[in-house]
């Protein structure tokens, strides 16, 4: 494996990739769904009158950013979809690297979601670094971020991911 | 809750939540997230050669989030959480979820901010721990919520 990155991967470093449309509005019953989940009782999600106080009306949980992309399980006349993290799936069939993991995930978060937005995203691979070697084998760091919009095209939040795609040692 | 009521070295109270199958699958589900080694106990052991379904990391974060606003009460703002995933939560396990304050500031903005970090384990071993950077009111008539562009540096 070279230090040098090939030509391929440097041009995506700082590109918008993989724009994508969520498949439904934001919805006041997922919110209540997730909250449920955690037993989380947090009046802003269940009492209109505190958010509109506070948030200036309902909002979503902001952990609930990525919940707001994932596909149906089933939709008719559906075509191939992209991975979620398409960029990471990229990376590593061009470097020729059979695992990965996911070292580290951080979510930094913008403007409150509410019920009705319609968001859209896309992925930026930020880096790619010379390769290393670690306990788990032999390969390369990248760091991946997927940043969400409202439909008025303001921030809501920024995913971003460490991957390391590695082949194990011999 | 005021970020003057919070100092350097505070502690969170405990959550402690006894996991079941349930716990598991509705918080699969309520993130959306379908893929069989959340619900399907075959397919987790068999297949991905674990003790059990697990849960998935999008519930976990909802589950730290509720904590964290369990205790700031509604109008702390979470502006950023950082996860370090390193073992799985299973059901009959009793997660327990506890933090401390790292830090209590206040920006260039007038923004008060404190750092928490928060650990989910389950008879002590760490499981999953996360740094949350949240926004707390400075005084009874600030709304970190109301901050906006330039104002708001999560």
């Amino acid at each position: 494996m070279t230090d040098e990155l090939p030509s391929e991967v440097s041009t995506r470093i700082g590109a918008i990739q993989y724009e994508e449309q969520g498949e439904f509005p934001v919805e006041q019953g997922y919110i209540w769904t997730s909250c449920a989940s955690v037993e989380n009782g947090n009046p802003l999600y269940w009492d209109p009158d505190t958010a509109a106080e506070i948030t200036g009306g309902p909002i979503a949980p902001p952990t609930m950013l990525s919940v707001w992309f994932r596909p149906h399980h089933w939709a008719p006349e559906r075509t191939e979809q992209a991975l979620p993290l398409q960029v990471h799936f990229d990376l590593k069939e061009t470097f020729g690297l059979p695992e990965a993991v996911m070292t580290d995930n951080t979510i930094v978060f913008h403007e409150p979601v509410r019920p009705g937005d319609l968001l859209r995203t896309h992925q930026i691979l930020r880096s790619v670094s010379e390769p290393k070697t670690t306990k788990l084998g032999t390969g390369r760091f990248w760091v991946i971020d997927v940043e969400y919009f409202n439909q008025r095209d303001e921030l809501v939040g920024v995913e971003s991911y460490t991957g390391f795609g590695y082949r194990r040692q011999a | 809750m005021n970020l003057d009521d919070v100092s350097k070295g505070d502690t969170l109270p405990t959550l402690e939540y006894d996991v079941t199958a349930t716990t598991i699958v509705l918080g699969a589900l309520a993130a959306r997230d379908w893929r069989p080694m959340h619900h399907d106990h075959d397919f987790a052991v068999n297949r991905n050669g674990t003790q059990d379904i697990f849960m998935n990391t999008p519930n976990q974060a909802a589950w730290f989030e509720r904590y964290i606003t369990d205790w700031s009460g509604a109008r702390g703002r979470l502006g950023r959480m950082k996860f370090r995933m390193l073992g799985s939560v299973f059901p009959g396990d009793t997660m327990a979820l506890d933090a401390a304050v790292q830090s209590v500031e206040v920006d260039d903005t007038g923004c008060g901010w404190v750092e928490l970090l928060v650990s989910l384990t389950v008879d002590g071993d760490l499981k999953t721990d996360c740094t949350a950077r949240l926004a707390l009111p400075t005084d009874t008539d600030d709304n970190p919520w109301r901050r906006r562009g330039d104002q708001w540096k999560p």
